[in-house]
């Protein structure tokens, strides 16, 4: 069913698997082969070509474990509480009518629109020691730009619009007359939260927090200007991957970025699962 | 007992959504609220409910004043037309929920859940999830988790209204005969007449926040209170005065039933000259489509015998009898005096 001949100069593995499917699923094949697996591939066969040993010896240096810790727990950490905070949000947007609301709603894409150099530079002047939030924590001890703490604020502010609009269609779907049944029944508002809101809601505000998770691994350019990037503190795995490429150590620059790519893909899968699950009552 | 409703206003904005309405429901009956879009019957529903506060007026349930209580409170059972159930949840849980947040016995609920998905007739089916449901079942569910906690009434907004037509006839006869085995004061919200008559006890026609008229589904057919109600329920032939010569004094429209118009081949002294624009078979009879001499149409219905042994067809002309006319005075709607019949 090839609607358009496979050409003769693609390699004979490419046609053998492109034939027999149609033109859009051997055009997704071919897309998602550039653009997305041969990247992923070129990284870890790279950094396997090490050999072992040596793979293990760098992915596990105590250095990249630190880095490891900081990028995946802070992210972690971050992504959760943009969890709660963006669903509220959301839920504000959604529900209530209030003046401004649809430039509040508008300023939600900000950490999408701004450069990330931009945020880092604008959260590194407001949380530094004499910044207009900074100053108000630095005398009990508290610092947050150039600590984790900074790391954390940094990769709060990329990933929470992430949640948000992966919420406001789901919220603005959900009929009032679902919460009104659940009323005439005799439960309580708390009750109708719990039992009758929430649980449809969890599979995209999973979905949200996946997304900005994956966003806050990955960011660089915000986290770079508010932390010190010093290693055990907060020096975090793609910073240091970049320090190895300016030490001109591809090997460990590789190793790194093949572990990173790895444990992302593990726990998008994971995050995936549960998507399905929380979905389960959409089946036909 | 039953559900007594007092003086009750509700304005939204600008619009007059329910105008001063008093209405009885007697214990054990089902009754209709039937009118137009816009004519108040929902939110008249919904006052009822609690889901929707009245600007003043009182409520009553069972002798209980209910005006200021919440739906959690008032023990009452409501049926939505796009089914609003628990997506998330099974056939089971849904019917469950009510009675779980009651806090009923594990037990207790397995057993009250059985037995209603035996009276929805869907007991193999407990364990599915809405989305795996027709939407006749949908709403037959959805009658049975209003029903668990057992409540003091059953309020139904439009309950057939998102179905097909003939899955839609199937369930309100399944509901009219539910409603005779379990006798729960039922009040049902509808824009579809046939349906009203078909399943309810008595019919309230509402128009423009008011109610028209109460009766049973003959009375308000037979002797409709208000042109309105005339127009509303069953098809009407509306002539304008003075066509009639025993009704030339009366200065206001005269209302014909399409099944009392007579068509007969000779004229009479009182019969009026018709030509036949249309005509169309309804199986058990023919609906005629009329014009008379000064350009007025009109409808009428015959049985088959009666048409076939008449031997006429469109283009013909023919004489039209206008027997049990219906005219209305002026002011007549405020004043709900019974109509001036003539022949």
């Amino acid at each position: 069913m090839n609607a358009f001949p496979t050409p003769p100069k693609w390699p004979s593995i490419l046609s053998r698997i492109t034939a027999g499917l149609s033109f859009p699923w051997a055009f997704t094949f071919f897309y998602l082969g550039i653009m997305l697996l041969l990247p992923a591939a070129a990284v870890f066969t790279k950094a396997i070509a090490l050999g072992p040993a040596e793979f293990w010896r760098i992915a596990t240096a105590p250095m990249a474990l630190s880095a490891y810790n900081v990028t995946f727990v802070t992210a972690f950490a971050a992504a959760a509480l943009n969890g709660v905070m963006g669903t509220l949000i959301a839920w504000v947007l959604v529900r209530y009518d209030f003046p401004g609301r649809k430039i509040v709603d508008a300023v939600v894409d900000l950490p999408f629109a701004l450069p990330t150099a931009v945020a880092g530079l604008a959260l590194a002047t407001v949380y530094n020691d004499q910044g207009w939030v900074g100053q108000w924590f630095a005398p009990f001890g508290i610092r947050i730009a150039f600590t984790r703490l900074g790391v954390f604020v940094a990769m709060v502010f990329i990933s929470l619009p992430f949640i948000i609009r992966t919420l406001q269609p789901v919220l603005q779907e959900l009929a009032p007359e679902v919460e009104e049944a659940a009323r005439s029944l005799g439960a309580t508002p708390q009750q109708i939260f719990m039992r009758v809101i929430l649980p449809p809601l969890m599979p995209p505000i999973l979905t949200g927090v996946a997304l900005g998770f994956s966003r806050a691994v990955g960011e660089y350019g915000s986290v770079v200007l508010i932390s010190s990037s010093i290693p055990f503190r907060d020096l975090i795995a793609p910073v240091l991957v970049f320090q190895r490429l300016e030490q001109y150590d591809y090997g460990g620059a590789t190793v790194i970025g093949a572990v990173l790519l790895l444990v992302s893909l593990v726990l998008l899968f994971m995050i995936n699962q549960l998507q399905q699950w929380g979905r389960r009552y959409a089946i036909r | 007992m039953g559900i007594v409703v007092e003086n009750i206003s509700k304005r939204f904005g600008h619009f007059q959504a329910l105008d001063q309405v008093d209405l009885v429901v007697p214990d054990g009956k089902l009754v209709a609220l039937l009118g137009p879009s816009g004519s108040g019957k929902s939110t008249l529903l919904r006052a009822i409910a609690g889901l929707e506060s009245p600007d003043q007026g009182k409520i009553w349930i069972n002798g209980q004043e209910m005006t200021h209580l919440n739906v959690q409170e008032r023990q009452i059972g409501f049926v939505f037309q796009h089914y609003a159930l628990f997506k998330h949840l099974t056939v089971r849980q849904n019917i469950a929920f009510g009675l779980e947040i009651r806090k009923v016995k594990g037990a207790e609920v397995r057993r009250r859940v059985n037995e209603l998905l035996d009276l929805i007739q869907l007991q193999g089916l407990g364990d599915r999830y809405p989305a795996q449901l027709s939407g006749g079942q949908r709403q037959r569910v959805a009658l049975a988790r209003a029903l668990a906690v057992q409540p003091q009434v059953l309020l139904l907004d439009e309950p057939f209204g998102a179905l097909d037509a003939q899955v839609r006839k199937d369930l309100r006869r399944w509901l009219r005969d539910l409603h005779h085995q379990v006798n729960l004061t039922s009040v049902f919200v509808t824009h579809d007449q046939e349906e009203a008559m078909e399943v309810a006890d008595e019919i309230v026609i509402m128009n423009e926040g008011r109610i028209e008229q109460v009766g049973t589904p003959q009375a308000v057919y037979d002797n409709p209170a208000t042109p309105f109600v005339m127009k509303f329920v069953g098809e009407v032939n509306i002539l304008p005065s003075g066509l009639h010569r025993t009704h030339a004094q009366m200065g206001s429209s005269v209302f014909i039933r399409p099944h009392a118009i007579k068509i007969q081949s000779q004229p009479t002294a009182t019969s009026l000259a018709a030509t036949i624009t249309h005509v169309v078979y309804r199986g058990w009879g023919v609906h005629v489509e009329l014009m008379l001499s000064d350009r007025i149409p009109l409808t009428a219905q015959l049985d088959r015998q009666e048409w076939e042994f008449l031997g006429v067809d469109t283009g013909e002309t023919v004489q039209v009898e206008l027997q049990e006319a219906i005219a209305f005075a002026d002011g007549q709607q405020q004043s709900g005096n019974p109509p001036l019949l003539f022949r």
